[in-house]
């Protein structure tokens, strides 16, 4: 197994160009553990741990964006009041060692259901950007899962950052897991208002092929939120959005959970979030 | 003669019993520097790997090698016939193969081993392999293998009227899944080959003798050709009493000439050991107005898997002690050991005690409920006390402070409510419950547990102590074959001979098989029967010490050692050590045994079958989140007599260590069978505790002297996973009002949602 080192973010992209084959590690949280138990056995790995820009983050127009090498860790400290919801979901990832290697790209790259930051990506609308010698490409973090690890990345492309709108609105996420830390969600939902453009955004994780959307329950929310009052939420839309959550998710019996229980708990999660995030909503305005 | 002069103003020795010296490996674990038996390297070194059985029961039609030995860098590729010696081993019954020859019996038993230049190599060539396997229908289901006579052991017990009727009447299934013992040094080991033929076998394990038997007899060797010395153990609790790789890496060793490692992956390691017997019981509880118990009928299956293992003593132990510590005058049980094409199972830290704790402590919260009692007034009006007569008829003859132990985790304060930090709620950071539906509930449960090996087994340990100067200075080198697994057995080795000879200096030589077995580090004994045979080696040693001195000086009757000097019963100096030993040590070899004990009626189950028994109580405390099925244990408060703490804060650690291992099993810990097939053979799907998991403990220790133990002591390592189980099922039954009867608990068995 060859082990290439590019020093630039020009020199990666050459590198993949010329070796699609090379597997690429950032943290190398989920690599490691593929290679140690022998489930793939890559000709050659990427590394992209020198590339000082990965680890960058900063503003393109209303965008922020995010190298795909910075860490939980990192989102915690330095993004926890811009990126609320991925910040939550970044403090479930894991041990605080994961949380100092591992990286929001390696969590797209690996393209888990389960994957933590996926739903909260979802629901702030983020975009996912793809390099290659060929361009630059942005697509919708939406578009970019294609099934169970599968997405829309080329085989000589590689995930630079990725973009989200700057954080206007309540940001709520949560997840469960059959212990109280380190441990794979059985399922997990993000809640992104924004009261602003009176949208609303959603994530569902591990109960499905992929991260989903709740697109109803978005449009539910988004037509029946008293925006302008900012009054008591009615407990009618509060329940009618937890049947739409679960109702959008795709979950299948495993050895972490039933389906139905998935079901039941992002029902439960759907109410429980959209209550918190409204009250932050009606405590701090639009 | 010197001048008379009292010990203390010599120093009495530091360290000795009841204190709680450094132990010697504790930093080099905590800094990553002790070194495991993974660890392990030898010049021109070969390393091993294994092939195992994808199929949980399959006929093997034949086997090609031919791919893997033409590999470069192979050196050996072994199956069944080139086992020289017996081709089955076992802990009590020798029936599982080295290699499977003609049919597996369980998914991951060993099929062919290489050995290779490198891991990597070795791992390739045992993929090459080509098995030509018809897969057969596995047999699963233990009640079925039971109904069809597969059957490693039945044990009845009867005790007065089988027909005996009550007022109050209640009954019970219950079930409890697999635990593994989930140790975090996987199965590894390095063999020799010496010049004489025979091979050295540095090892992680429980008991180098037994290995050695069994080793040996594989081998086709003399047992005194094989040579087993202890490498560092990276914890056991059952799963290292049978072998692993210890047969295939002499295999290899002796084929290839050559020295061969062994060091299973993770994964591997679920399938390299036998795992805590799944069960299934069904309970009926009879009882009179006041909740006092009539009668107790029970039928027990244990599902032992392909091979025997220990299976019959775990079947043993879960009948006799599968009422639990109450006094009960009527009793049916019977109590089996069922053979399936599942993992085999066998032992596990409390061993047959775990599975019957959860089943005999949900039915007398049941009862306390019929009845409108509280759970620990049920329990104290029928708790044994010393002069109790067990089912097997066995008279509980030392302290049985069953009743004072419920008391004290009753009496202990109530935990705080939660302060609101997330850390706290149920479901931790993942941001679940901002205190939504979030109900507290309180549970009891109390076990009991025998402690050294039963039902008549010649159980014993052998300790060579030496006393000698050394650069002036008395100094005690004790030597035993006792496994330290992590318990502080090395520690409570050196404890023991300071307080015996009186000398700081303690040396405790690594175990090894050039000294007489110490028996097994398992059934809580070490300390009891280890510890008995280093107390008496070192007493010999005093006695060789005084006899020199009368030689000399006169009677030396009512003196013993201390500070370094002889002293009279007063303390008063009459002699230096330097002066009596001189250049020449006193070293003393004894085997000590503990009381005997009797086999069990194979109709009626009645004899006195165990040496001592060991009781704890918890009270667990939790925090449910009944919408989502999320628990939060928040606090447990334990209690537990240990007979005499010889080392307190090893007893601390056993008893938190146990305890968790306990919560474990209640709230997460099962490897997944399904169709015989292993479903979560990884620590991402196999979840023990995390330090976010296991609460605040409170402990009460109890030191009751056993007047037939060294120095009153009782076994401290396995109580304490008995019964913090069913407490955290109480505790959620409390918070919920379901009635469980299935652990792990898992979230949807709370919501509904299966
Ligand atoms: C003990 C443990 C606990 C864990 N707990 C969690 C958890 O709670 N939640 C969770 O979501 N995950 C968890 N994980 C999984 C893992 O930590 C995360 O998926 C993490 O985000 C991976 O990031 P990484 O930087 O380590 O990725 P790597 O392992 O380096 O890479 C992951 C994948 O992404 C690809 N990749 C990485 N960077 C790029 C790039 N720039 N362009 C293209 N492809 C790229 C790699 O080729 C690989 O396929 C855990 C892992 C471990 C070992």
């Amino acid at each position: 197994m060859d082990f290439l080192s590019p020093a630039t973010w020009a020199e990666a992209l050459a590198a993949k160009a010329a070796n699609p084959d090379a597997l690429p590690i950032a943290g190398g949280t989920d690599v490691m553990v593929e290679l140690n138990f022998d489930r793939r056995r890559p000709s050659a790995l990427l590394d992209l741990t020198r590339i000082g820009e990965l680890t960058e983050w900063g503003t393109d127009g209303d965008l922020l964006r995010i190298g795909s090498g910075v860490t939980y860790a990192r989102i915690i400290t330095e993004l926890a009041h811009r990126l609320p919801g991925l910040a939550m979901a970044a403090r479930t990832v894991g041990s605080p060692q994961i949380r100092n290697r591992g990286t929001v790209g390696g969590n797209l790259g690996s393209a888990s259901p389960a994957g933590d930051a996926l739903p909260p990506l979802l629901a702030a609308g983020a975009l996912v950007e793809l390099a290659s010698t060929r361009g630059v490409r942005r697509l919708p973090v939406a578009e970019f899962f294609t099934g169970p690890k599968r997405t829309v990345r080329a085989p000589d492309e590689l995930i630079a950052a990725f973009l989200v709108p700057s954080h206007r609105g309540p940001h709520q996420f949560a997840k469960i897991g059959s212990r109280n830390a380190m441990v794979i969600a059985v399922c997990s939902f993000a809640l992104a208002l924004r009261p602003v453009t009176g949208e609303v955004g959603t994530g569902i994780g591990s109960a499905g092929p992929t991260p989903l959307r709740a697109a109803q329950a978005e449009r539910l929310l988004a037509d029946e939120l008293p925006w302008r009052t900012a009054a008591v939420l009615p407990e009618a839309v509060v329940g009618r959005f937890g049947e739409l959550v679960a109702g959008a998710a795709a979950p299948i019996d495993d050895i972490r959970g039933t389906a139905a229980y998935r079901r039941h708990a992002l029902s439960v999660l759907a109410r429980r979030t959209l209550r918190w995030a409204w009250e932050e909503y009606r405590r701090e305005g639009p | 003669m010197t001048t008379p002069m009292t010990e203390t103003s010599r120093g009495a020795v530091t360290g000795g019993v009841g204190d709680s010296p450094v132990r010697p490996d504790g930093t080099l674990k905590v800094t990553g520097q002790f070194a495991f038996s993974s660890d392990l390297s030898a010049d021109g070194m070969l390393w091993g790997a294994t092939l195992r059985s994808p199929y949980a029961r399959a006929r093997i039609r034949g086997i090609d090698l031919t791919a893997a030995l033409a590999l470069p860098g192979v050196r050996a590729v072994l199956t069944a016939a080139d086992v020289p010696g017996a081709g089955s081993y076992g802990l009590e019954v020798a029936d599982q193969p080295v290699l499977a020859a003609d049919e597996v019996s369980y998914q991951g038993e060993p099929v062919a081993v290489v050995a290779a230049d490198h891991p990597e190599t070795a791992r390739r060539a045992a993929a090459r392999i080509v098995v030509d396997y018809e897969p057969l229908p596995p047999v699963t289901d233990a009640e079925a293998a039971l109904a069809a006579g597969d059957i490693f052991r039945h044990v009845p017990v009867r005790r007065g009227d089988a027909h005996a009727t009550a007022e109050v009447v209640v009954s019970g299934v219950y079930q409890v899944g697999m635990q593994d013992q989930a140790f975090l040094g996987p199965e590894s080991g390095l063999a020799m080959p010496t010049v004489d033929g025979g091979v050295d076998l540095y090892i992680a394990t429980q008991w180098l003798h037994v290995d050695q038997r069994q080793v040996a007899s594989c081998l086709g060797l003399p047992v005194d050709r094989v040579r087993l010395y202890l490498a560092g153990v990276g914890g056991a609790f059952g799963a290292r009493e049978d072998l692993s790789m210890q047969v295939h890496a002499c295999l290899l060793a002796l084929r290839t000439g050559r020295p061969v490692k062994m060091v299973y992956g993770r994964e591997e390691s679920f399938f390299g050991h036998v795992h805590r017997h799944p069960a299934l019981m069904r309970y009926e509880h009879g009882a009179d107005r006041d909740g006092r118990l009539v009668y107790v009928k029970a039928h027990i299956v244990l599902d032992g898997g392909a091979y025997a293992s220990s299976t019959p003593a775990v079947v043993a132990n879960a009948a006799t002690l599968g009422v639990g510590p109450y006094e009960v005058p009527n009793v049916v049980m019977d109590a089996y050991g069922a053979r399936t094409n599942n993992p085999p199972c066998g032992a596990m830290r409390g061993f047959g005690a775990v599975q019957t704790c959860f089943g005999y402590e949900s039915q007398m919260d049941k009862l306390a409920a019929a009845l409108g009692l509280d759970p620990v007034e049920i329990r104290r009006r029928n708790a044994m006390t010393t002069g109790s007569v067990m089912p097997t008829g066995q008279v509980v003859d030392g302290p049985a402070p069953v009743a004072r132990l419920l008391e004290l985790v009753r009496d202990r304060p109530a935990p705080l409510a939660a302060s609101g930090d997330p850390r706290e709620w149920p479901g931790g950071v993942a941001n679940t419950t901002h205190g939504e539906s979030v109900v507290r509930g309180v549970g009891y449960a109390i076990g009991i547990k025998n402690v050294c090996f039963s039902e008549g087994f010649d159980d014993y340990s052998t300790a060579r102590v030496r006393l000698e100067m050394v650069g002036g200075e008395p100094v005690v080198l004790v030597h035993t074959a006792a496994a330290e697994v992590g318990q502080g057995l090395v520690t409570l080795q050196a404890q023991i001979a300071r307080t015996e000879l009186g000398v700081e200096r303690v040396v405790v030589a690594a175990a090894d098989t050039t000294v007489g077995s110490a028996g097994s580090s398992s059934a809580s004994r070490q300390s009891y029967v280890t510890g008995g045979a280093v107390r008496a080696a070192c007493q010999a040693v005093r006695d060789g010490v005084l006899a020199r001195l009368g030689a000399r000086a006169g009677p030396a009757d009512g003196l013993r050692l201390a500070g370094g000097m002889v002293v009279t019963a007063s303390g008063v100096a009459v002699a230096d050590l330097a002066e009596v030993l001189g250049d020449d040590p006193v070293e003393e070899t004894r085997q000590w045994r503990h009381r005997p004990t009797h086999p069990l009626d194979p109709r009626t189950g009645q004899g006195d079958a165990h040496v001592q028994y060991a009781f704890a109580a918890h009270r667990a405390t939790v925090d449910v989140d009944v919408e989502l099925g999320l628990v939060r244990v928040v606090e447990i408060a334990t209690a537990q007599d240990v007979g005499k703490a010889i080392n307190p804060q090893a007893v601390l650690g056993q008893i938190h260590g146990g305890t968790a291992q306990g919560l474990g099993l209640a709230l997460m810990e099962e490897l997944r069978v399904v169709d015989g097939l292993v479903r979560n053979p990884s620590f991402t799907d196999y979840l023990i505790p995390t330090i976010l998991d296991v609460p605040p403990m409170t402990v009460d220790v109890l030191e009751l002297a056993d007047p037939h133990a060294p120095y009153g002591l009782r076994g401290v390592g396995e109580p304490p996973t008995i019964s913090s189980t069913p407490a955290v099922v109480a505790a959620i039954r409390a918070a919920t009002g379901l009635a469980l009867s299935r652990v792990p608990v898992r979230p949807e068995y709370l919501t509904g949602a299966v």
